[in-house]
């Protein structure tokens, strides 16, 4: 059995908004009987562009219902403008969260409100662009690669959570593994990581040092200490084993300076302060 | 709120008297059976009578019964040893509808070089005979089918099949975890080589089952070890559970008129009745050779989960072959094996009934189903 959060259950049993209004000022479809799950999202604005109403229509799971309920709650009292910024992420978060492999419930929820807003704004996203990767569930690489961007997935079993392609006959499985690859070598867009502040960029190489790297080198005898961060150059010190390891400009490269990449920025050199 | 407990085809309530029987064998007569004193020596007759239940249900003799640890593990040692004793024989004969233990490790065995023959069933669930026949070739090692689906309790004629393979020299393995102990079976007279049966699906506990080998049928075990099961299933004695199925074998054998009349009877008003108070719910399978428990409906255009996790908040426990339930993203492969609309395969409930089951059981799903279908349809967008 799942383990829905008592949040999803609430809103499986009592779901909010149930219904579809009549003229709206929108409208977005997706899915369908053949994929197990669909919805059908509808709103009502006031003069200043605001979502008075919301209702929608589910046929699925637990999750799917729970999805489309709190995805009308969210959305109503919003503009437009703001109602657009709710992801799939933040649909699951306001349930509580959702087990992994119904994250494609949340997904659906998102596309709905995507499509319905695009209909109000009279630019509706063209159907199923791209090429079809997942004959099963009529995915398209697009989506794929969107699914991918937008949740950092990494593998394709992610994927099927989030999207259901690859869920069916598993023959595009090789496919998705190499749109995976391709997505995550492509330099991300600027602004998909914004730019550290210069403190925030020092906690967070003092947190990164503090707890990816400090506590493998003290394993084998050895330390590092933060000296000092001059633009992009963290100056460090070794300490213990360290200060007298043949190996430490090695270990600094390959640990430090590429933990620090990792999780803080992916320009960053580490030098040893001069002894 | 007492539940309504109508998933007998996933588990089984444990007997008392099954209970009874198996717990003085925890902590008085625990001895390993092998053991050369008394707290073990007692316990070799005890194993000796459980052995002469379970096979005295399926018409056997005793030393054609091997205790295994559950049907899964009956099926890959029946499967696994018709492969082991004539290792130049490389096709395998099975059906589409097999439970992930047979159908499962038919995707494994593929991957290993040996080839695989589905036979597909019609829209009733039904298997096609011809193709069966026309499929069995010099080159067979063995031919597995199950004797019920677990999903739509359709059975298969095994034993004409079995007759079959008999006269072709193949051999023939059924998995009869879903029909022992709901339909008379007497395996003296018939040509099946090899049968598995589960403890946990007839009211004994999960953790033990059984696998008939018809004497003179070439075997190899699986389990490799010590001397047990006279060197057939290696591994100590799970006593507790052997005396266990054995005890429930013993009740099968008396509960199976009362399992083709009572619980059929239950069965078949509730399915009548959600049938007639239900627009567009459909039978799934045929219903003129079905397990005597098993009722399994599909309600158009609405989902499986939904509909379960409704009805377990009155108390209700039952089973769906939609996608949603399983983790998977697709209907039961039973479902789309008889190309079961996915309009109706996503939305299918089975009803799965035992002898503890009773008319006030049947009453409360008659009177709590028909609204939740009514709501769900309300909440989809198709209707």
């Amino acid at each position: 059995m799942w383990e829905y959060t008592s949040k999803v259950k609430e809103h499986f049993l009592n779901p909010s908004n149930v219904g579809e209004i009549e003229n709206p000022d929108g409208i977005g479809d997706v899915g369908s009987l053949s994929c197990g799950d669909a919805l059908r999202l509808t709103f009502k604005l006031d003069e200043n562009e605001k979502i008075i109403d919301a209702k929608v229509k589910t046929f699925g799971c637990a999750s799917a219902i729970a999805s489309g309920s709190a995805l009308t709650e969210m959305m109503i009292g919003k503009t437009v403008a703001e109602a657009e910024k709710i992801s799939n992420q933040h649909i699951a978060d306001y349930l509580g969260g959702l087990p992994k492999e119904k994250m494609h419930c949340s997904v659906m929820g998102h596309e709905a409100l995507e499509k319905a807003i695009a209909c109000y704004r009279g630019t509706p996203i063209e159907e199923k662009e791209g090429e079809v990767i997942c004959e099963c569930f009529g995915v398209t690489d697009l989506e794929i690669i969107r699914a991918i961007q937008d949740n950092g997935l990494k593998t394709v079993e992610e994927l099927t959570n989030f999207t259901k392609a690859g869920g069916g006959c598993e023959r595009c499985h090789g496919d998705i593994a190499k749109i995976i690859l391709e997505v995550q070598n492509k330099p991300q867009p600027e602004e998909e990581k914004p730019k550290l502040s210069n403190i925030q960029k020092m906690r967070l190489v003092e947190e990164t040092i503090e707890r990816e790297i400090r506590p493998s080198l003290q394993l084998d005898g050895g330390d590092i200490e933060l000296i000092d961060i001059i633009g992009n150059r963290i100056i460090v010190a070794t300490r213990g084993a360290c200060s007298s390891c043949k190996s430490a400009p090695i270990t600094l490269k390959n640990l430090v300076e590429a933990k620090l990449r990792e999780f803080v920025s992916p320009d960053l050199v580490v030098e040893e302060v001069s002894k | 709120m007492t539940s309504v407990y109508v998933d007998n085809n996933a588990t089984t309530k444990v007997a008392p008297e099954v209970f009874a029987a198996m717990e003085p064998f925890f902590c008085e007569m625990y001895g390993n059976p092998s053991s050369m004193h008394s707290i073990g020596g007692s316990v070799g007759p005890k194993l000796k009578a459980a052995r002469a239940q379970v096979a005295n249900l399926i018409g056997a003799q005793p030393d054609e019964i091997i205790f295994t640890s559950c049907g899964t593990e009956s099926d890959s040692t029946a499967i696994h040893a018709a492969l082991a004793v004539d290792p130049a024989k490389r096709h395998i004969v099975t059906s589409r509808v097999e439970h992930p233990a047979i159908g499962s490790l038919a995707g494994t065995l593929s991957k290993q070089g040996y080839r695989i023959t589905e036979i597909p069933v019609d829209g009733d669930g039904c298997l096609d005979m011809n193709l069966l026949e026309e499929s069995l070739t010099p080159d067979t090692a063995i031919v597995s089918i199950m004797w019920a689906n677990n999903e739509t309790g359709v059975i298969f004629p095994v034993e004409k099949i079995a007759a079959m393979c008999r006269q072709r020299g193949i051999t023939f393995h059924t998995d009869a975890v879903q029909a022992v102990g709901k339909l008379p079976i007497n395996l003296a007279l018939s040509s099946i080589d090899m049968l598995s049966l589960s403890g946990h699906k007839l009211h004994a506990p999960k953790g033990i089952g059984a696998l008939y080998v018809r004497k003179g049928t070439k075997f190899s075990p699986f389990m490799i070890g010590g001397h047990q099961e006279k060197g057939r299933r290696a591994g100590t004695e799970n006593v507790p559970g052997i005396i266990a199925l054995g005890k429930a074998c013993e009740l099968a054998g008396e509960n199976l008129t009362k399992e083709n009349t009572v619980v059929k009877k239950l069965r078949d008003r509730l399915e009548s009745e959600l049938i007639r108070l239900i627009p567009d719910a459909k039978v799934n399978g045929t219903i003129k050779t079905r397990t005597p428990n098993t009722s399994n409906i599909s309600f158009a255009n609405i989902e499986g989960e939904s509909i379960l996790l409704m009805l377990n908040e009155f108390g209700i426990c039952a089973s769906s072959g939609s996608a949603c339930t399983s983790g998977s993203l697709e209907p039961s492969h039973v479902m789309r094996a008889m190309g079961v609309p996915f309009t109706m395969a996503h939305g299918s409930i089975r009803f799965s009934l035992s002898i503890y089951n009773s008319e006030a059981d049947v009453d409360r799903i008659i009177k709590e189903l028909p609204p939740i279908v009514k709501r769900l349809r309300e909440l989809s967008p198709f209707s």
